[in-house]
């Protein structure tokens, strides 16, 4: 089989069109529905096609040709910009479809249908397929990304899609939404610090004694294997006894529920990724390295400090990334234990079977997520560039 | 310089080096010889202490090597090994100043040091100072990793079979490199080959060892001509001793001055195992011998190779 720049036509680029139009001739786009809490219905194609709004849908036009052109720089390029300005045009209708429909009836809520998020999905994974060709760099290409969807940041900032659904919600929640952000984030580092701060000692420990590596990977694994919201409820005794006991921990907002159990279950389901990944970095460094550094007079510490960490240190870092998005999305689970954070709404909308609330939940954290993971692996990829 | 008395290890209770007795004299090119498992990178590792000995007394400038810090030790004395063993993440000059900065030179002084080594090894610091080691052909790092062996001045240079892993052609650039920094420094060295003809080319002492026990010991020609056991002589190859005699010397030292031929002539520097390929494969008995510099310098007669033979003897 020839390699793959050398094929006439981009199969994955086929493929991924394709499945934008099934999803199109599938699902709906927008859905209507004549209050919050109600299911809502498609919206008519012909209310999508109002006015100027088929120009909204220019750039798609051009993707749909692209899979069969010679691939080269210049068509990435041009499918990666037509996949982007696809996804902020369909916002822009859901904006301006949005507001058409909120001027007729107030209660209405217009929200995104099934075809408006596998377009998201596809969107992005036609932009990242052609983005890889282009930039061959980790580091180059998660600017060239940033550079890519800011637009949609822009519009959701400009206003231009306050009537949807979702960001109705978001206007009637906001300080609880930014309580939510912020308490999220905090769970976030009140897990991840500790659970560094003994990982990585309890790493180095393990990769010197083969011993004690068996007996923590086993205590660790079964650490794993407990369903989080068990784990959460197994704590909630033991905390509130202490809290009783030592008054001054109460104070210290420890209890049976809150942040503390939800803290100390996410740092302990943390310590395997940071330990194994501490292990795993220092296990790749080449014996070879290690003996020469020896033979020529550094001692055990200048080995550690100067050849071992540095070497490992693009998985160390590999593993934080894995580790931190982890944490992102169980701390939602936490919310059950009364830990707040995105949970928090996402299972308010779920009792009030209000789905925009509990999207108002999820985006966040999947937002987070991706955040994060592009942070890190752009840290990661700054560490593999070497002149 | 380094004198071990009765030493053994033993791993796991089977003994990999069994009471040792070696001598390696300053300024010897002492070879380490023998097949895979014989225990000579133990014995090598046993002097700078990567290795500890079980048993016996290992002695370095006169002192026990157990009374010196192994840090200090090692820093006195160069190491090269096989996978070369080069910081990755390290630039070229940064991975041979390894030792100067651990003993703490001045910026100018190991700049400098850096400078002259990757010259002598034949490495454009313009080039390959900046450079990180994937960048490099094998050839380039073995040259690095023998640099920064070399970098501090060491005593006495430790290398464990560092030529094994390149070709044929790379590798004989590097012994003949690493035989002319031997020559010019005087350098005490000590290195582990299983490969005979490396061992015959470059050293003055020769230790052949087998099982952990010193086989024989003895200059190139020594062991060449007097193997002491039938292991020996199946070691150095019985069919091809004479072969390997006539490597040991150079065509040189059994000119006949005076005499000019015409034709394709042999150089004063080539071995009389070469000269003997160049008679069979003309099918003459007399050839044409040029210096260094290309001047006539007499002629080689095919009957001076076995005359070269007894002289030795
Ligand atoms: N670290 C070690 N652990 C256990 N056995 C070893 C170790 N190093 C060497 N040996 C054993 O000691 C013997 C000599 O090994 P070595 O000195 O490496 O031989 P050579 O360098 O001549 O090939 C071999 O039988 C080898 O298996
Ligand atoms: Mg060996």
């Amino acid at each position: 089989m020839p390699p793959f720049s050398q094929r006439k036509h981009d199969r994955v680029l086929l493929a991924l069109t394709l499945l934008m139009l099934a999803s199109l001739y599938a699902w709906p786009l927008l859905t209507w529905a004549p209050n919050r809490l109600l299911t809502g219905h498609a919206l008519p194609w012909s209310r999508l096609a109002n006015g100027w709004h088929p120009l909204l849908w220019l750039p798609g036009m051009l993707l749909l040709p692209a899979w069969a052109l010679r691939p080269r720089r210049l068509v990435w390029l041009a499918t990666a910009l037509a996949a982007a300005a696809l996804l902020a045009g369909l916002c822009g209708l859901a904006g301006a479809v949005a507001a058409e429909e909120a001027a007729r009836t107030p209660f209405g809520r217009t929200s995104f249908g099934a075809a408006f998020w596998s377009m998201a999905l596809l969107c992005w994974l036609t932009a990242a397929h052609c983005l890889t060709r282009l930039f061959p760099r980790h580091s180059s290409r998660s600017i060239a990304h940033l550079l890519l969807w800011a637009p949609l940041g822009l519009l959701l900032a400009s206003g231009r899609m306050d009537e949807l659904s979702v960001l109705k919600e978001y206007a009637n929640r906001q300080d609880v939404f930014d309580d939510a952000l912020w308490r999220h984030v905090q769970i976030l580092l009140a897990t991840l610090l500790p659970a560094i701060a003994t990982g990585w000692p309890l790493g180095l420990l393990a990769f010197r004694r083969p011993a004690l590596r068996q007996a923590l990977f086993a205590v660790l694994n079964i650490i794993q294997t407990i369903p989080s919201i068990a784990l959460f409820g197994l704590l909630i005794a033991p905390l509130a006894w202490l809290a009783q006991t030592s008054p001054w921990l109460a104070r210290a907002g420890v209890g049976g529920i809150g942040m503390a159990p939800a803290v100390i279950a996410l740092a302990l389901y943390a310590l395997l990724p940071i330990v194994r990944s501490m292990v795993a970095g220092l296990e790749q460094v080449p014996a070879a390295v290690v003996e020469a550094a020896a033979g020529m007079g550094l001692s055990q510490r200048q080995i550690l400090l100067r050849v071992e960490l540095p070497l490992a240190l693009p998985v160390v870092l590999a593993g934080i990334r894995i580790t931190a998005v982890q944490t992102v999305g169980m701390a939602s689970v936490a919310a059950l234990i009364g830990a707040g954070g995105f949970g928090a709404i996402m299972f308010q909308g779920l009792a009030g079977s209000a789905l925009d609330l509990v999207l108002l939940g999820v985006i966040p954290v999947v937002a987070l997520a991706v955040v994060l993971d592009a942070l890190f692996s752009f840290f990661e990829s700054l560490l593999e560039i070497r002149p | 310089m380094i004198e071990f008395s009765r030493v053994s290890k033993r791993y796991h209770g089977s003994l990999a080096v069994d009471a040792l007795d070696l001598v390696v004299g300053e300024g010897q090119f002492t070879v380490l010889l023998g097949t895979s498992g014989s225990g000579k990178s133990t014995t090598l590792k046993m002097i700078n202490r990567l290795v500890e000995r079980d048993e016996g007394e290992i002695r370095f400038a006169g002192r026990d090597v157990r009374h010196f810090e192994p840090q200090d030790l090692r820093r006195r004395m160069g190491y090269a090994i096989q996978s070369v063993g080069l910081f990755p993440h390290w630039t070229v000059e940064k991975n041979i100043a390894t030792v100067p900065q651990l003993l703490g030179w001045s910026y100018a002084r190991t700049a400098a040091r850096v400078h002259e080594l990757m010259t002598m090894l034949q490495l454009d610091p313009g080039r390959f100072a900046r450079r990180y080691p994937h960048q490099l052909s094998g050839g380039q790092q073995q040259r690095v990793g023998v640099a920064r062996a070399l970098a501090a001045d060491p005593e006495i240079l430790l290398m464990d079979e560092p030529f094994g892993a390149l070709d044929p052609v790379t590798r004989a650039a590097l012994q003949t490199e690493i035989g002319r920094i031997h020559r010019q420094t005087g350098r005490t060295v000590v290195m582990v080959t299983h490969d005979l003809d490396e061992a015959l080319g470059l050293a003055t002492h020769i230790v052949l060892m087998n099982q952990g026990r010193i086989e024989q010991q003895g200059t190139p020609l020594e062991i060449l001509s007097g193997p002491a056991s039938d292991f020996v002589r199946d070691f150095v190859g019985r069919s091809d001793i004479g072969i390997r005699l006539l490597a040991l010397e150079r065509v040189a030292q059994h000119t006949r001055t005076g005499e000019i031929l015409p034709g394709e002539p042999l150089l004063s520097h080539n071995t009389l195992r070469e000269a003997l390929s160049a008679f069979v494969a003309r099918r003459v008995d007399r050839l044409p011998v040029v210096d260094e510099q290309g001047c006539p310098a007499g002629t080689l007669h095919f009957s001076d190779l076995i005359d070269a033979r007894h002289d030795a003897r």
